[in-house]
């Protein structure tokens, strides 16, 4: 058997049904490679005594039944975790102990799985490069000082660098999938409504949606069907029927029509990307799916559409964080001023940022302007999407309009920062699926992604086609371990 | 369009967050980048729109409201700012 760490979910699950590995051996891999790897700092909280702990219990009396039998995982410190401090990556939960979990996390644990810690993220999972986290930046296992994409970027990278075999991550405008996509890695961003959001740190309550990322499709489909459950704890959870997405898994898509959106070509997209989306295509039609030509007119108001609906939720939700009931607070002259500096020393640049253009655009006068026009031109989208499905089943897209750039190479223009998200927000903007797939690597050899998108509630379907085009792609993440001494 | 340092003031106010000069100033410059981008979206009529509300097109489930949990006392008193193990205490926020 090769390395504990370098199996696919699937595979762990197997040798640990088969007696071969103990949940404690595998736990102790994960832990060793964990502590060889600080460097990427991809952990804000390690749990690896309580780990331990646990899989000793689970070897006691194992239960072979369960999906995730004693194997450990480490979460996106967005998922409130009971007992276990949740930061969301800001300094003003930094001393938060949630005495609750999460839904998502806790149908993990009603499964077997063992938390190992809590991976970083951008602040409150507002960025695209994990820069933003009052932790620090995260390395990319794929190249030093490499940003692993975000705001789940310590997922991403603690997945590829072989720190937890299988992981979550949420995403509010491509948190999953850009990030999966620039880690050579699955992310999956599930229907509006199909994982809970109870429990989950708040960034933007319409478009935020927890999600799987891992090595396959395969363990994609797998944590999918597990994550995904209706909620009466979260009143927009969508009762509907789930299907079992890894025992339905096929790669038999013939007859498939998959939509080529002619406006997913931006200006200054390199060339290499417009060359991976043909190659896709191809992939896709090797596979018996019928390509057809389509058109998604509004694509391009998305972003602007985007970066109002965002910030205005977020400036409402972040208005909990006032140093009053928990979390940081500063000293102040009186009430007010104790609220403007807890603020102004709690959140980062960005977070303030967003709260500012959110206030803004929700203050009187300017709320018709911009936040009722953005949920109109929001609408003008999902009816783009509302007619192509009406021709094809999914739509095959670049996740991304270019590979992983350096650390700070985008810091100090937010614009640019913000056009890594050109190919994901219209998805949630929508509330559709989709799904990235690693499918190639730039001329530095980095990966870059391929995004299946779904009709809502139709994730059997792109997890099919994600499965068969996998197959053709047969792509290799190159993992060097450079960052271990 | 262009934000002001006045309006830069008058939305620090209104999201309680305190903002010096120095930082007004670099928050002046990126909302007014972000805003043009933002702008964009000026080109379309939308007249004849119906905002969206919703993207899930379902009615909220009603459910019979009772006490679910109870006695977490201990677990709910754990993130008190201040230590009492009665109450939670938060500084005085009505003048």
């Amino acid at each position: 058997m090769s390395d504990i760490t370098s199996l696919t979910l699937t595979d762990l699950v197997k040798n640990i049904k088969d007696k071969k590995i103990s949940s404690e051996e595998t736990t102790k891999a994960f832990i060793n490679r964990g502590e060889k790897s600080r460097d990427l700092n991809a952990y804000i909280t390690e749990d690896f005594t309580n780990a331990l702990e646990k899989a000793k219990i689970f070897d006691q009396k194992p239960n072979f039944d369960l999906k995730l039998p004693g194997v450990p995982m480490a979460v996106k410190d967005l998922f409130c975790t009971n007992g276990v401090k949740t930061t969301a990556g800001s300094k003003i939960l930094n001393n938060f102990i949630p005495p609750y979990e999460s839904t998502v996390t806790q149908n993990i644990w009603n499964e077997g799985a063992i938390l190992l810690g809590k991976l970083n993220c951008d602040e409150f999972a507002m960025g695209s490069s994990n820069e933003t986290s009052f932790f620090g930046n995260v390395q990319s296992p794929i190249d030093k000082d490499l940003v692993p994409g975000g705001s789940s970027g310590g997922s991403a990278s603690a997945l590829a660098a072989n720190l937890t075999p299988i992981t979550i991550g949420t995403d509010t405008g491509g948190s999953i999938r850009q990030p999966a996509s620039f880690t050579g890695t699955v992310g999956l961003k599930p229907t509006y409504g199909s994982c809970s959001r109870y429990g989950i740190v708040a960034f933007a309550s319409s478009l935020d949606q927890a999600g799987p990322m891992s090595k396959n499709v395969k363990d994609c489909a797998l944590l999918q069907e597990i994550i995904s459950t209706y909620d009466e704890k979260d009143s927009t959870s969508i009762d509907f029927k789930r299907n079992a997405y890894s025992k339905e898994l096929t790669n038999n898509i013939k007859g498939k029509k998959i939509g080529i959106p002619k406006e997913y070509t931006v200006d200054g997209m390199p060339k290499e990307i417009e060359d991976l989306w043909t190659k896709g295509i191809e992939y896709a039609k090797d596979c018996g799916a019928e390509i057809v030509e389509i058109s998604l007119p509004h694509t391009n108001y998305a972003l602007p559409a985007y970066y109002i609906v965002a910030p205005a939720e977020a400036s409402s939700n972040l208005a909990r964080y006032d140093g009053v009931k928990y979390g940081f607070r500063s000293k102040g002259e009186n009430l007010i001023d104790m609220y403007e500096k807890t603020r102004s020393e709690g959140f980062g640049e960005e977070v303030q940022r967003r709260i500012m253009i959110g206030t803004y655009v929700l203050s009187s006068g300017y709320y018709d302007a911009y936040y009722i026009k953005a949920q109109k031109v929001r609408k003008l989208i999902k009816n783009d999407f509302d007619e192509a499905y009406k021709k094809v089943d999914a739509i095959l897209t670049p996740s991304t309009p270019s590979a992983a750039f350096k650390i700070g190479e985008k810091t100090n223009d937010p614009v640019s920062m913000y056009l890594n998200d050109i190919f994901t927000v219209p998805v949630n903007l929508a509330g559709l699926p989709a799904i990235s797939i690693p499918a190639g690597v730039d001329a530095k050899g980095y990966p870059l992604g391929l995004q299946i998108i779904g009709k809502a509630f139709d994730e059997q379907n792109i997890l099919n086609i994600a499965y068969a085009m996998e197959e053709k792609i047969e792509f290799k993440n190159k993992i060097t371990d450079w960052w271990i001494k | 369009m262009t934000i002001d340092l006045k309006t830069i003031k008058h939305i620090s106010k209104l999201s309680r967050i305190s903002v010096d000069d120095e930082k007004a100033k670099k928050l002046a410059g990126d909302m007014n980048s972000i805003f043009d981008f933002i702008e964009k979206l000026k080109e379309l009529d939308t007249d004849n729109v119906e905002p969206l509300t919703s993207v899930a097109e379902t009615t909220l489930k009603l459910r019979v409201d009772e006490v679910k949990s109870g006695n977490i006392r201990e677990q709910v008193l754990k993130n008190s700012p201040d230590e009492n193990e009665d109450f939670f205490v938060v500084p005085r926020v009505v003048e």
